[in-house]
């Protein structure tokens, strides 16, 4: 410190903000898990209704009025199961589904102008306490001595591979990354998924048996679909989104622009939070979830102010009130209705944003209004969005399969347009990119392949 | 506001709330608490003859209802087990200063005239108001004769009131067990051997729960149980039912009757008076939630009265008591449906399915553009009632009568009876 160089315009950037004890708090559980008290009284709240609206909700098709009686008579591990006959990452789900959106808002308790009952916390107390101590509660079914090649080992791949497993089948899961679990184990928030979750809820589900992982094991690179199409009986592809969206503006490549879902996957891997650097300024730009992750666990790591900026309204964010809310009680300002005209900085590290008031013409279009505003960072995220990359299923300049907005085209089976390829997850388009979703994807998946490979 | 004191066989106090003879009512500490927050009158906890009994460790049972705290409560505990003497000492000393408040005194002991004679003489001269005589505690004591054991023969209930009438000058209450198959046999026993009042209902024979992994029931002491005496809200349901026996028995002839069982609110208390009863008696809610639960039984039986216009307990007392029939004089032409009010509705399903599954199959379940709708289908529904009570939501399913223009028809007079009274020709 104190070197000539420093200037006023040098980025403020450091590790080590906190107290150790506070990183230790920031980083657990951002919700506090039920207690058997608690967790009794909201399952007792449940009116276990007929037909129930929840189970139509959950993308899954979890028998929820089911699981919660299981809890109030205090049958755990009947409630866990329950739960794991249809969604096999319901330990994950249960922590980073917007259940807002989905169970929680289809909840005969809001009709009556009361709060839905807490499903998401009641599924995560009964993952939590359920399966202590026992054995894998699903077993193999007699071997088909068919193969099957699950690429990508996130919530699509893992939930594929499982439901085959179960049939009867053998998997390998090829993983670029040198870990299983895609966003849970990547992307989603540390506070979301805290005490390594992700890992335990993969180990679980390996359980089962059958399944063989090759990590570090990308496609595209190391292996090709149309070498796996040869070797194997049937492919599932959850390959998820390779790329982030770009800005689009100058100053998008200074020193200390990042894309968010870069650094949460570093927070993510990382041995200790207090080793971290973060800047006492931030900016957001973007939306979705990722924003919302990278803005708060910024403010967890110390940064003094974080602003995230939105071109449009509250209401036009992926992100839930539910989400935006949470971000701003942690601290976060949430800028609506701007956008990035530039990025400026000092030494080829950024130093401001250029922003540009944004509303709506006649049309409804958006547009910019000319008015400008500053805000100076240390460090900018870029969160606009991910793309999914295409070019690992090319074979020389020709896509095998075809895709659809930039996706890969599949039917209500995850059947792509190549015999014997199935895809499910993000990578897929349609939906709301939700984990929830994708897991639902890999099991419809694994019985359509299921179904194939028996004929 | 409403004057609610009352003149029970003789003993008056300022409002009808007595604590029943209980583990509230064992010492002149929780007694002056209980008068100090307001309570009318206590029944003192049971006294016996020296030696005193012993107690075991633990002694309750709860039984807590999908999370609501003692639904239903039950005990093992017997008797006082302090000296006699010490009682005797400090009920005159809580009686001398405390005059305004109603003070009656339990007793048990042994079914010789000679025991009841001996303590009668002793508790007379501590200036209580009167003594109930406890026929009812249901575990330990009856094992020895005494309690429920006597409390279960009529005869002996008779032979005892008699002798308690004949040696003192005290109002005599005769506690009744619940532990019969009609409650009338020792009410008129009671009656019979010159009773001031009855009070009812002790305690039910019961187990609340097994511990399954010590395979016992609870309260488990040492790895056994034994059976106690269920109280609380839970059994509010068959006191009212033998009160209300005899209430509309002529042969009990409109004696007093102290209400007992689950009363914890102004609402529970007016019930009790509505069939009858002078007074109520509480104990399981003032061990849940502490003395001053009786202000709010006070202030909001004042307040109802007043709404109704009842200038004193008496103005309402026994008012449902002719209501209360036999159900061969019900009205067989009466008729009323359901009708579920579709602003209210929160579609849970719970009324179809219950109908559905287990009634009339007299509630569809429709889909109108993707919206979940149920609809009472009348010709089908017997208005039994099932739906409104699984409802969750207040008020949205009501039944409501039908006028089908029939007129009063009950199955002494119905056709399919074969035993029917044949009007005069």
């Amino acid at each position: 410190m104190g070197t000539s160089n420093l200037t006023k315009d040098s980025p403020d950037i450091s590790a080590g903000r906190l107290d150790l004890s506070e990183y230790a708090i920031n980083f657990d559980d951002a919700v506090p898990p039920l207690n058997p008290q608690t967790a009794r009284v909201e399952a007792n709240r449940c009116y276990f209704c007929y037909n129930a609206p929840c189970m139509t909700a959950c993308p899954t098709g979890i028998d929820i009025p089911g699981f919660i009686k299981k809890i109030a008579t205090d049958n755990l591990t009947g409630a866990a199961v329950r739960i794991l006959e249809q969604n096999i990452l319901g330990g994950s789900c249960a922590r980073d589904c917007p259940t807002e959106i989905l169970c929680e808002q289809a909840c005969v308790r809001n009709a009556e102008g009361e709060s839905p009952i807490t499903i998401g916390s009641l599924q995560r107390y009964a993952m939590d306490n359920g399966l202590d101590g026992m054995p894998h509660p699903f077993t193999r079914a007699e071997t088909t001595g068919k193969r099957v090649a699950v690429v990508g080992g996130g919530p699509a791949g893992l939930a594929c591979a499982h439901r085959l497993a179960m049939l009867g089948h053998e998997v390998t899961i090829f993983e670029a990354r040198e870990k299983l679990g895609g966003l849970n184990e990547y992307g989603v928030a540390e506070y979301k998924l805290a005490n390594d979750f992700a890992a335990r809820e993969v180990a679980f589900i390996m359980e089962i048996g059958g399944i063989e992982v090759k990590l570090g094991t990308a496609l595209g690179r190391d292996v090709t679909l149309a070498g796996l199409r040869a070797e194997y009986d049937a492919i599932f592809l959850g390959l998820g989104l390779g790329a982030v969206k770009a800005l689009d503006c100058e100053g998008e490549t200074l020193e200390g622009v990042y894309n968010a879902v870069d650094y949460i996957a570093s927070i993510r891997q990382a041995e200790d939070f207090a080793l971290l650097p973060i800047g006492r300024r931030i900016v957001v730009i973007g939306g979705g979830n990722t924003a919302i992750d990278i803005a708060v666990q910024a403010k967890r790591l110390g940064a003094e102010d974080v602003t995230l900026v939105y071109r449009r309204d509250a209401e036009a964010m992926s992100a839930t009130d539910h989400e935006q809310e949470f971000a701003q009680t942690n601290g976060v300002t949430i800028k609506y209705w701007s956008r990035p005209l530039r990025i400026e900085g000092v030494n080829d590290h950024v130093t401001k944003v250029v922003f540009e008031h944004t509303g709506l013409d006649t049309n409804g279009k958006l547009v910019g209004t000319g008015r400008e505003f500053v805000i100076e960072a240390d460090m900018v995220f870029k969160a606009i969005g991910q793309s999914f990359v295409a070019d690992p299923l090319k074979d020389s300049e020709q896509s095998l399969l075809e895709l659809s907005q930039g996706r890969i085209k599949a039917d209500d089976e995850g059947r792509t347009s190549l015999g014997g390829v199935w895809a499910g997850g993000d990578c897929v388009a349609g939906g709301q990119d939700l984990t929830v979703e994708s897991v639902q994807a890999g099991k419809i998946a694994a019985h359509s392949i299921d179904r194939v490979l028996r004929k | 506001m409403a004057d609610i004191s009352s003149i029970f066989a003789g003993i008056k106090s300022p409002n009808p709330f007595w604590l029943a003879s209980a583990p509230p009512t064992d010492k002149a500490y929780n007694v002056v608490r209980a008068y100090k927050a307001g309570w009318g009158g206590v029944v003192w906890k049971t006294l016996g003859e020296d030696p005193h009994v012993v107690n075991v460790s633990s002694r309750y049972g709860a039984y807590s209802y999908k999370g609501n705290r003692v639904a239903g409560f039950n005990n093992i505990e017997l008797i006082t087990d302090r000296p006699l003497d010490v009682n005797l000492r400090e009920i005159k000393e809580v009686k001398r200063d405390w005059p305004g408040r109603a003070l009656v005194v339990s007793l048990m002991v042994p079914c010789t005239e000679e025991s009841w004679k001996s303590i009668l003489a002793r508790v007379e001269n501590t200036g209580a108001d009167g003594i109930e005589l406890n026929f009812g505690c249901p575990h330990g004591m009856s094992e020895r004769g005494m309690g429920a054991a006597v409390g279960q023969v009529p005869e002996y209930v008779e032979m005892v009131t008699r002798w308690c009438k004949q040696y003192s000058r005290m109002p005599v209450i005769v506690k009744l067990t619940p532990n019969v198959t009609n409650i009338l046999g020792s009410a008129r026993a009671a009656v019979r051997g010159g009773a001031d009042a009855v009070s009812l209902i002790n305690t039910i024979n019961s187990i609340m729960s097994i511990d399954l992994d010590a395979m016992a029931p609870t309260p488990v002491v040492d790895g056994k149980g034994t059976h106690g005496g269920y109280c609380g809200p839970a059994v509010k349901p068959i006191a009212m039912h033998m009160v209300a026996e005899i209430s509309r028995d002529p042969e009990c002839a409109g004696i007093p009757i102290s209400g007992i069982g689950g009363i914890e609110t102004w609402r529970d208390a007016a019930e009790f008076g509505a069939l009858g009863c002078g007074t109520m008696q509480v104990c399981t809610a003032a061990m849940h939630y502490g003395f001053h639960i009786v202000d709010d039984m006070i202030d909001g039986l004042k307040r109802w009265m007043d709404a109704k216009g009842y200038a004193t307990i008496e103005d309402f007392r026994g008012k449902a008591v002719p209501n209360v029939t036999d159900w061969q004089y019900l009205n067989l032409n009466f008729k009323t449906i359901a009708n579920i009010n579709q602003d209210l509705c929160i579609k849970c399903g719970l009324c179809h399915i219950a109908c559905e599954d287990t009634s009339h199959q007299s509630i569809a379940s429709l889909l109108e553009d993707g919206t979940r709708k149920y609809e009472v289908i009348e010709e089908e529904c017997v208005g039994c009632n099932l739906c409104a009570h699984v409802c969750p939501v207040e008020s949205c399913i009501t039944m409501n009568p039908v006028d089908n223009g029939l007129p009063y028809l009950n199955w002494t007079q119905h056709p399919n009876n074969p035993m029917r009274k044949q009007a005069a020709e």
